[in-house]
């Protein structure tokens, strides 16, 4: 083909001439995407989301946002003639009299289980690879709106159908907005308009839901596109891949037809379990009353952790003066999410205070290679892990047979011992990796040769690693650390001062130190040369 | 690892072990170490193969269309009504969406694994940071706009802008002020203390029946009913906090956490509202009395008051006063004493009040 087709050519040059896209597209068309495995986790989020707009919007053609009380008509039998919202009515609609409407239901509700599930992954990956580091703290945080956003746009999703289990949720929310000390009541009863459960709940949940949050994830997602964009992507370290360079297939024709191909295989995937994986049969648990409720009601999983530091919290309150806070509700809904969105959010920020390290990192890191990085993000992960499981004692004490006070009290340990255990089985398993890494590039792989030596010894022949295997290994990256000896006249250096500064140095001292530098004189060169334009500052003591 | 460590001559050892990568593939991703040829890091595919995955390519967009077009059949064939309709039409419709998807997908990545070239170009990455010289006009322009605008030379200029922006600033906040009333008192009463229409006090009747309860035939110790006011069966509002359960026990089973004066006849009703965050506690264990919540697992004794016996519920499930009217029926003698339901700021401690106000 020597030239475009004519209506490609003609409808290319009228839009050139009138916003110039044509230096875009030259800039842009043959933009360079690397390839890895987990480089794809964040495009399941951003293709779910995309499912979940599209899903979404049909289901609005049917629902009606409404806690008007209906007697119930419709097709499903079980539920003929019961008094209920009309809400619920017209989701018991959508899932038996509209055609594909239980499907576009099943979809909606698993794709945003996806979504959040995407979210979560794509940011462990992004934290355990220190992807978030300079330049990228800005798309880190805004990473982490949106998580919060959507654990928020997932509660009030849930909450629409306005069926029993959904309404066990909201009379949760209720009550932890209740505990909220000075302005909890005023808080409660402007959000329903009233006392519980009101008649407007429903209506403000659907607005939030389906226009205030989407509108704001929409507009942040671009945010985080476009940033992804500007800064290009990280990459794993291996042959010829540079802090200054990217290594990869460009966008167009590759790197396009497989983000295609990928939404495809989301799209696929979401539309066999909303075919064949039953999800929130709300015709089951009835309208929705306040003095019912069923055993096992579990909210959708990214809300588990919520429900299991409710669960393990011990009965705490306190009443003064006349007034009253409800420690056992405020701790365990606040300290929790607090803990984990700050600590994700300030991340990036302390480590660069704790190394000193103010280099733009472009090649992703192995997660060993920062042993303590990585023991604190597996730390946090149990921390969450122990709460999400308790979350779920009922179920397990009921199929596990263990008595219920004591998934409880083995949950009020192990969030606190578990972390620690998994941060110290974490960096060991670190240390062992990079050992084998050394042992790698020092002694090279087996290869199965058996060489019997002149005095009748047997070895087994060792061959060096594959270059691109070696180049990988050889990625790893020292880390700074702040330089916190006292000089000739017993004087720490300006930053290491005071109770904080000693603090500092020595945890930039545990944080950088490597305990198993690699044995190739190569890694030397390459890290001098990497190291020429940065400050000595920034230089370690030990090399 | 034996402690050999030097590295024999090549010519002898063969160069790859089963479970060992191949020296020729790349291990870090699929890209192919080997030299590229005609344009640099663009390497084309076989033709052959490629010809060959043109074919399977086919036949997998062929049955895309084919489960595209059975899927708009399925909508025409398949009605809804039923539950068994709704679930075959249902298959039908995600079936073959899920098949025309995924077979578009793969299709889709075999075209570019097996028939576009394999990429490992390069492009050149830029500190973001603009230069120095991009700094410095950026920092000149600013400060000269700022000069030129007068916004630092006309103070009275900028204070009267920061007043004019405040109140328009709270408009929207105190435009949201009626989402909702003011709680006042609401939360510490419930329909119970108020009398029926004519003056007599309002009746317990059993949830979802609305039929009043004789005491005399509640008469099974470790019997349980979940309770309404008269009246006020259907309205959402008042079951959230006026829902009780009521159990019967034999006299000497009740403890002293339990006012025997709010009882008849070893008949006690607890607010079915649990006091951690308002599930309605809805299980009982007759053979320990305990009733637990089967949100958070609160559990409460109710033979003893209902005190919190496990749970991260701090506080007993208030207890209401009841008695008999002239007819035999179960009755509200008066209002719960407490709140009811989750703790709130204005709550304090009701209890100690309660106490006091009674001795």
């Amino acid at each position: 083909m020597n030239a475009p087709p004519k209506a490609i050519a003609g409808a290319s040059t009228f839009v050139d001439d009138r916003i110039g896209a044509g230096n875009f597209l030259k800039r842009n068309l043959r933009k360079i995407f690397p390839d890895h495995w987990s480089f794809l986790l964040g495009e399941i989020a951003l293709y779910s989301f995309i499912i979940l707009l599209l899903t979404g919007t049909f289901l609005t053609f049917w629902f009606k946002p409404s806690m008007g009380e209906v007697t119930y008509t419709g097709n499903y039998a079980p539920l003929y003639g019961v008094k209920m919202s009309e809400a619920y009515a017209s989701a018991l609609h959508i899932s038996f009299d509209v055609r594909g409407g239980l499907l576009i239901r099943q979809i909606h509700h698993w794709a945003a289980l996806l979504f959040v599930a995407g979210m979560m992954v794509h940011m462990l990956r992004v934290f355990f690879t220190g992807a978030y580091r300079k330049p990228r703290e800005l798309n880190w945080i805004i990473g982490i709106l949106l998580l919060t956003l959507a654990l928020l746009e997932g509660l009030t999703g849930y909450s629409l159908p306005d069926d029993l289990l959904s309404g066990a949720g909201l009379r949760i929310t209720e009550g932890v907005i209740l505990s909220v000390p000075i302005v909890g009541t005023y808080i409660a009863f402007f959000l329903f308009g009233g006392e519980y459960p009101g008649h407007d709940v429903i209506s403000r949940f659907y607005t939030i839901h389906i226009l205030l949050i989407p509108g704001i994830l929409l507009a942040l997602i671009s945010a985080h596109m476009i940033l992804m964009w500007v800064q290009k992507h990280t990459q794993m370290p291996g042959k010829d891949r540079t802090e200054k360079n990217v290594v990869g297939a460009p966008f167009y024709p590759a790197f396009m037809i497989k983000a295609g191909s990928f939404f495809l295989f989301t799209f696929g995937v979401i539309a066999l379990l909303g075919t064949f994986a039953q999800i929130n049969p709300i015709w089951l648990f009835g309208p929705y009353t306040p003095a019912d409720i069923s055993a096992g009601s579990q909210p959708d999983f990214y809300m588990g952790f919520l429900e299991g530091a409710l669960r393990v919290m011990p009965a705490w309150e306190i009443n003064f003066l006349g007034h009253t806070v409800a420690l056992s509700v405020l701790i365990p809904a606040l300290v929790p999410l607090g803990i984990i969105m700050t600590g994700l959010a300030l991340y990036p920020f302390l480590e660069q205070w704790i190394t000193g390290d103010r280099r733009e990192h472009h090649i992703a890191d192995r997660p060993r290679n920062n042993p303590h990085r990585t023991s604190i993000g597996i730390a946090g992960i149990t921390f969450y892990g122990v709460l999400w499981l308790l979350g779920a004692n009922d179920e397990i004490s009921a199929n596990f047979h263990i008595s219920l006070y004591t998934t409880t009290w083995f949950g009020r340990i192990a969030v606190f011992v578990g972390p620690a255990i998994a941060y110290w089985v974490t960096y060991r398993i670190c240390i062992g990796l990079q050992r084998k890494d050394a042992e790698v590039l020092a002694h090279g792989v087996e290869s199965g040769v058996i060489k019997r030596l002149p005095n009748g010894q047997y070895i087994e022949v060792h061959v060096p690693p594959a270059e691109d295997i070696a180049e990988h290994i050889r990625g790893k990256k020292e880390i700074p650390i702040l330089e916190g000896a006292e000089d000739a006249e017993g004087i720490p250096p300006k930053g290491a001062r005071g109770p904080l500064g000693r603090l500092r140095a020595k945890m930039s001292r545990a944080y950088g130190t490597d305990h198993v530098p690699l044995p190739d004189g190569h890694h030397e060169e390459v890290h001098e040369a990497e190291h020429a334009g940065v400050g000595a500052g920034d230089r370690k003591e030990l090399h | 690892m034996t402690e050999q460590n030097e590295y024999p001559e090549s010519s002898r050892v063969p160069t790859r072990v089963i479970g060992t990568p191949p020296a020729d593939a790349p291990i870090v991703d699929t890209d192919p170490v080997r030299a590229p040829e005609g344009v640099p890091g663009v390497i084309p595919q076989d033709p052959v193969k490629a010809r060959r995955a043109e074919r399977l390519v086919a036949l997998l967009f062929l049955i895309t269309f084919l489960a595209g077009a059975a899927f708009i059949a399925s909508y025409v064939i398949f009605q809804v009504g039923t539950i068994d309709k709704t679930a075959t039409s249902n298959y039908a419709l995600g079936g073959t969406l899920a098949l025309a998807l995924l077979s578009l997908a793969v299709g889709l990545t075999i075209w570019v694994r097996r028939i576009m070239p394999k990429y490992s170009l390069v492009q050149e990455r830029h500190e973001m940071r603009s230069d120095d010289d991009t700094r410095e006009y950026v920092k000149e322009t600013f400060l000269q706009g700022a000069e030129e605008s007068g916004f630092l030379k006309h103070r009275l200029l900028r204070r009267t802008l920061l007043l004019a922006a405040a109140p328009l600033g709270l408009a929207p906040l105190v435009l949201l002020k009626d989402l909702g009333p003011l709680p006042g008192t609401a939360l510490r009463h419930t329909v119970w203390g108020e009398p029926t229409k004519d003056g007599k006090p309002r009746r317990l009747v059993v949830e979802g029946t609305g039929q009043p309860i004789r005491a005399a035939d509640f008469n099974s110790p470790g019997g349980i009913l979940s309770v309404v006011p008269e009246g006020y069966e259907e309205d959402l509002n008042a079951l959230a906090k006026a829902t009780l359960i009521l159990i019967k026990f034999r006299p000497e089973e009740l403890k002293s956490g339990t006012n025997l004066n709010w009882t008849y006849d070893g008949i006690v009703a607890y607010s079915k509202i649990c006091t951690h965050v308002g599930c309605p506690a809805a299980l009982y264990e007759q053979t320990t009395h305990h009733i637990l919540c089967p949100c958070h697992q609160s559990t409460f004794d109710a033979a003893d008051g209902a005190k919190v016996v496990f749970g991260p519920a701090a506080r007993p499930l208030p207890q209401l006063p009841i008695g008999i009217d002239e007819e035999g029926y179960l009755v509200a003698k008066s209002d719960f004493k407490v709140p009811v339901g989750p703790s709130f700021w204005e709550r304090g401690d009701a209890e100690a009040e309660a106490r006091e106000k009674a001795s």
